[in-house]
């Protein structure tokens, strides 16, 4: 692999989780608890997790996080979004390493490290300890859309034609 | 994919985790008696939880949030937030329960007594 088509990978890559984010924000699927939601982007984390490696997954987690939040979010979405992103993300990079859990495992510990970011900054911001409740919510939303994203995941990694040094 | 025991275990203990946080949480529920209005973790007011009440709390950069109280149930009736996420929060009631619009930096929090409150700040704090 050239630096070139590297850069093309990643770049198509951080695009990919760009519009599926955008995607997700179109689905007003649970009005219920604010925070919600299935984290479509974490395939493409996943999947470049491993496909490519810890460093290329985060590095287009972040890429993605920043021109989200700058296109579409707010400075403080922009918070959120990096405490989620970047927790999940070492959650996942930690138990990938260990190599004792397969990819659905990994996806969802990384949705529950995720949610559990994102409320750890709102206790931060907003200076309280109330929002207790949402985290029980937000803890079992993210086993569940965890598991979604590790099985469709799952699929992806076995299918993806294996090259070498990347997944294009 | 094949599931291989740890990774059993592992899901096993994520779930097993919100079940014990859960009924912590269920178990040490009580019913309130103040509603507390928080802007950017600033308290602008304060309310008996048994007294009806209509108030109009004004967020960051004067954006409205509409609080009501009415036997007991405490609710966000109206926002000019985009999402409307706190009004579809619904109705709470008890002590610890709280409803949040995250664009204007509003938290509503039902308080229990006194004593309840004070240890809440020191952790908050």
């Amino acid at each position: 692999m050239t630096k070139t088509k590297h850069l093309v990978e990643y770049g198509m890559l951080a695009a990919v989780a760009m519009v599926l984010s955008y995607l997700e924000t179109l689905i007003p699927a649970f009005f219920a608890v604010p925070g919600m939601k299935l984290g479509l982007t974490n395939l493409v984390v996943l999947t470049a997790l491993y496909r490519m490696g810890a460093r290329p997954a985060i590095a287009i987690n972040f890429v993605r996080i920043i021109l989200t939040s700058m296109l579409f979010g707010t400075a403080v979405s922009l918070w959120y979004s990096l405490a989620g992103g970047l927790l999940s993300g070492a959650v996942m990079i930690a138990l990938k390493q260990t190599g004792k859990f397969q990819p659905l495992t990994v996806s969802i510990a990384g949705g529950v490290a995720h949610n559990v970011g994102q409320i750890a900054v709102a206790m931060l911001l907003m200076q309280t300890t109330a929002i207790a409740w949402y985290l029980l919510a937000l803890w079992v939303s993210g086993i569940a859309a965890g598991a979604v994203i590790g099985l469709l995941g799952s699929w992806l990694i076995d299918r993806l034609p294996k090259t070498e040094g990347g997944m294009a | 994919m094949k599931l291989k025991k740890q990774d059993t275990f592992f899901i096993c203990g994520l779930l097993a985790g919100s079940l014990l946080f859960g009924s912590a949480l269920a178990l040490g529920r009580t019913d309130g008696e103040t509603v507390v209005v928080r802007v950017s973790g600033e308290m602008v007011a304060e309310f008996s939880q048994n007294r009806d009440t209509v108030y109009r709390i004004e967020g960051v950069n004067g954006e409205i949030n509409v609080l009501t109280i009415q036997d007991g149930e405490v609710w966000l009736e109206d926002a000019n937030c985009p999402d409307q996420l706190c009004v579809h929060q619904g109705h709470i009631r008890h002590a610890g329960e709280s409803i949040i619009c995250l664009p204007h930096e509003v938290v509503i929090a039902i308080e229990g007594n006194t004593e309840v409150r004070s240890t809440l700040d020191i952790v908050a704090s």
